[in-house]
């Protein structure tokens, strides 16, 4: 069955970039027919808070991105729980898994990412899950639901999803071990310093972290369920459940056929715009680019995704809009610890300039690259942490006072006026009537 | 819409802005208690940033753009349409700190207490915000955003 009248936006993905992109064509354009197609069956939700939902109690509710009326205040027609399994872009058309097809005038890749899977003996165990969506955080819910017993897991991966699920099942009072590849837990995001504040906080609730390792294979004594993990060592950790937290990489299955170009991801210009004509992606599906690097790269975080979708949509609606770019940026505050990091986080080779400040249990260090800032990490203090992304973001030359940036007192003010005064309210409009009126000054009495 | 501009050459950086900011946002709305006695400590939305004799008196612009708002992991910000200020869901907000990271001021506060960031709202139920008319040098001035800015 063909859809005999073309929708105008069709967008698939209804999380950050999918609402970014709507909200955009929605500023730009009241009345053009907007569908979302998503197999999730959820109104949009925030899904960084699956572990809040996992930590309970958490009500589902509260995890809405957007308000309830929001798809009938922006006349967006859903179709939730339904999965696209095609796209044409010659025809103009996706096809959908129930059978539907779908034609479209503009059309947005905003499939997101999905968990790397490994091959591995015992993957297909019950107590095996994944931690990337609202469903994932349910099944784990249920699964714990059925024991009264005291629960241990094995968290494999020591990413941000490793240590989310953690965070979780640690306030679920479940005992957990991280397997950790690499040489520390959150290295993508973290340097070695910085990641030392998580350790610390992990192991004041007795998480055991194992890193320079990884999971060989899950075990099951009981016919399908999971009995441990057995390590690259041979060392076992006897376990009820396992999460695979190795990463994450592109939702790209409905372009596979399409010829439209994709590289990690879906190779997307400034505008959003991928290979094909008419055809945008953005979020972690996409490779759009990223500032530090000057080249485009994976940069799946959720800010990225809504803005990359805000341009999309902006583009997709006849408003020409480039792409500032993206980089890696997050926030964590894992245990009550707050640190902030974006771009790099340890310099690639002695071509980069690192500049370090240590004080009161506080962290901060950038990594500067030609004058411009190429990275920065903030922990234990994240405060103004907003002023150096920006810097990074607009590539501002720092190098005149680049020692302010890891200051103690660093602010505003210890930028030049050139770089603050665009960033407030600008010069103060002349001839607006001050709040008291001006006195004439005292006469100034010298002597007597 | 009405914002709060700084003339800098003529702060002093007493802090006085941040001093009666805390006070507005403190259940007794005294002074002493606001500083010494209240918990969770109430929270000044504003900043004053220092270096030599520059000082700067920092809030949230709500800006045209705002970052904050794309960033935010759980659409707890948001633009309120009757005001154009940039507004906080607290229900909605976690206090990840994403926004601290996002804004070129580095102005969303994070109430360590209550695990929200908390921010300006240039005084809703004032007249004018307080840290303006309680500035002593006529240093901060709340006016209406200029057409040719818009």
């Amino acid at each position: 069955m063909v859809a005999t009248r073309k929708i105008k936006y069709l967008i698939i993905g209804n999380s950050a970039g999918g609402i970014g992109a709507a909200e955009a064509i929605r500023e730009v354009d009241k009345a053009g027919t907007i569908t979302i197609v998503s197999d999730e069956p959820y109104p949009t939700y925030s899904r960084p808070l699956i572990s809040e939902y996992l930590a309970h109690p958490y009500p589902v509710e509260k995890m809405a991105y957007r308000q309830p009326d929001f798809y009938e205040k922006n006349k967006i027609k859903t179709l939730l729980g339904e999965k696209v399994i095609q796209v044409n872009p010659d025809k103009r058309t996706v096809k959908l898994e129930s059978g539907t097809t779908l034609a479209w005038q503009k059309l947005l890749l905003a499939t997101g990412g999905t968990p790397i899977f490994p091959e591995m003996e015992g993957n297909q165990l019950k107590g095996v899950f994944t931690f990337n969506r609202l469903d994932d955080s349910r099944a784990i819910d249920g699964f714990l639901n059925q024991y009264r017993n005291r629960v241990r897991a094995v968290v494999i991966g020591g990413g941000l999803i490793g240590v989310s699920v953690t965070e979780a099942l640690l306030r679920r009072g479940i005992e957990v071990t991280i397997v950790e590849m690499k040489d520390w837990i959150l290295n993508t995001i973290l340097d070695e310093e910085a990641a030392g504040f998580e350790v610390q906080a992990l192991a004041q609730t007795g998480t055991n972290i194992i890193t320079g390792h990884t999971a060989e294979k899950i075990n099951s004594y009981l016919p399908g369920e999971v009995s441990g993990v057995t390590l690259d060592d041979g060392r076992v950790f006897p376990c009820q459940m396992a999460v695979i937290a190795i990463g994450v990489r592109p939702r790209l299955e409905v372009v596979a056929e399409s010829g439209i170009k994709i590289n990690r991801g879906i190779v997307v210009d400034r505008r959003m715009a991928t290979s094909a004509p008419d055809i945008y992606a953005c979020g972690d599906a996409a490779e759009a680019f990223d500032f530090v690097y000057g080249v485009n790269r994976l940069t799946p975080v959720w800010p990225n995704a809504y803005e990359g979708g805000r341009v999309a949509g902006l583009n997709m609606a006849g408003t020409q809009t480039e792409y500032q770019g993206g980089t890696a940026m997050n926030a964590l505050k894992y245990f009550g610890v707050y640190i902030a990091s974006a771009g790099l986080v340890t310099p690639p080779d002695d071509s980069y300039e690192t500049l370090i400040n240590r004080y009161n249990g506080i962290y901060k260090k950038v990594i500067i690259k030609k004058g411009k800032l190429a990275g920065m990490v903030f922990a234990g203090d994240i405060e103004k942490s907003g002023i150096v992304y920006n810097l990074m973001k607009d590539r501002v030359d720092v190098s005149k006072f680049k020692e302010a940036l890891v200051a103690d007192d660093f602010g505003l003010a210890s930028l030049p006026e050139s770089v603050w005064r665009d960033w407030l309210a600008g010069a103060p409009p002349e001839g607006v009537p001050v709040i008291t009126s001006i006195e004439k000054p005292e006469e100034l009495v010298i002597g007597d | 819409m009405k914002k709060v501009y700084i003339k800098e050459d003529v702060c002093i950086g007493c802090g006085l802005c941040e001093v009666y900011c805390r006070l507005k946002h403190s259940r007794s709305k005294d002074l002493v208690k606001a500083y010494k006695k209240e918990t969770p400590r109430p929270l000044s939305r504003l900043r004053v940033d220092e270096s030599g004799i520059v000082s700067l008196s920092v809030r949230c612009q709500h800006c045209d753009d705002a970052p904050c708002i794309g960033a935010c992991l759980t659409g707890a910000l948001s633009r309120d349409p009757s005001t154009s200020l940039v507004i906080v869901d607290e229900e909605r907000c976690i206090g990840c700190g994403t926004c601290t990271l996002a804004c070129p001021l580095g102005i969303p506060k994070l109430d360590m207490a209550q695990k929200k960031m908390v921010k300006c709202d240039l005084c809703q139920d004032e007249e004018i915000p307080v840290c303006v008319a309680n500035c002593p040098n006529e240093a901060l001035l709340y006016a209406e955003v200029e057409e040719a800015l818009t």
